[in-house]
């Protein structure tokens, strides 16, 4: 059986989405649907002040990396997955800059679409990092949503407290 | 008991990257009874720890509620809840 690619990057540098999705077109001969998402700095309310806007990124080196493994393992496995490819940048990045990218490959497009989807839901929840946005205006720390949380428990996980809890089937 | 502490993102920016502490008597057992020693060390702790705001905490480098038994060596890190995505 043919390995799946199974990648996670958290780094600075910038990424290629195109050079990516290719990667996993070319992966497997299995392979009929890739989805990719990307994640994008945009203009926000409070601060505005555009000229001089960037968000600054900051991670917990070790658990995210280990906790965004075991999320596309799960994916892998819950959607059938062939391919699943994360990179997250953390440091300054200025508006229009790609923050993050999820790319999973499968044999058709529901469970890439699914399987997609589920990586950003629990990677908006459970991956520990945090944004800043920082402005001519001042800085400040972005809140967290719940409707991210809602969001993750559609797939069945409690997020109550930010654990992961499979619910009881 | 020893514990390697961590803070991040808001928590990091008012009480610094972390701290090793060491507590000989009434040690606390769960990581919940460990953030409210950590509120009792000063006033900015205090401040910091207990002002109303939502924190989570790993263990070991994973998520984990405030019952999480404490170990001696632990890593145990406390932050906002996460924004990344």
């Amino acid at each position: 059986m043919q390995t799946a690619i199974c990648h996670v990057l958290v780094q600075e540098a910038d990424f290629d989405l195109t050079a990516e999705v290719n990667a996993l077109r070319a992966a497997s001969p299995r392979t009929g649907a890739v989805v990719s998402f990307v994640g994008v700095v945009r203009e926000w309310r409070e601060l505005g002040g555009a000229d001089t806007a960037r968000l600054v990124l900051e991670h917990y080196p070790g658990m995210t990396e280990r906790c965004i493994r075991d999320m596309v393992a799960e994916a892998m496995y819950r959607f059938d997955l062939l391919g699943a490819k994360v990179i997250h940048r953390v440091g300054a990045l200025a508006l229009g800059e790609q923050i993050v990218m999820v790319a999973v490959s499968a044999a058709h497009r529901h469970s890439a679409f699914q399987g997609g989807e589920f990586l950003m839901d629990w990677l908006k929840t459970q991956a520990p990092f945090w944004k800043k946005e920082v402005s001519a205006q001042g800085a400040q720390w972005v809140e967290a949503s719940e409707h991210d949380d809602v969001a993750l428990a559609r797939w069945g996980f409690d997020v109550e407290h930010g654990v992961n809890r499979p619910l009881p089937t | 008991m020893k514990i390697s502490v961590r803070y991040f993102a808001s928590l990091r920016e008012a009480l610094g990257p972390g701290e090793d502490v060491h507590i000989e008597a009434a040690a606390p057992e769960t990581v919940g009874e460990l953030l409210a020693w950590l509120a009792t060390q000063s006033t900015l702790h205090d401040a910091t720890l207990k002002q109303g705001q939502a924190i989570r905490a790993a263990s070991g480098q994973v998520m984990c509620t405030f019952d999480e038994p404490l170990r001696d060596g632990d890593e145990i890190a406390f932050f906002p809840p996460v924004t990344g995505g």
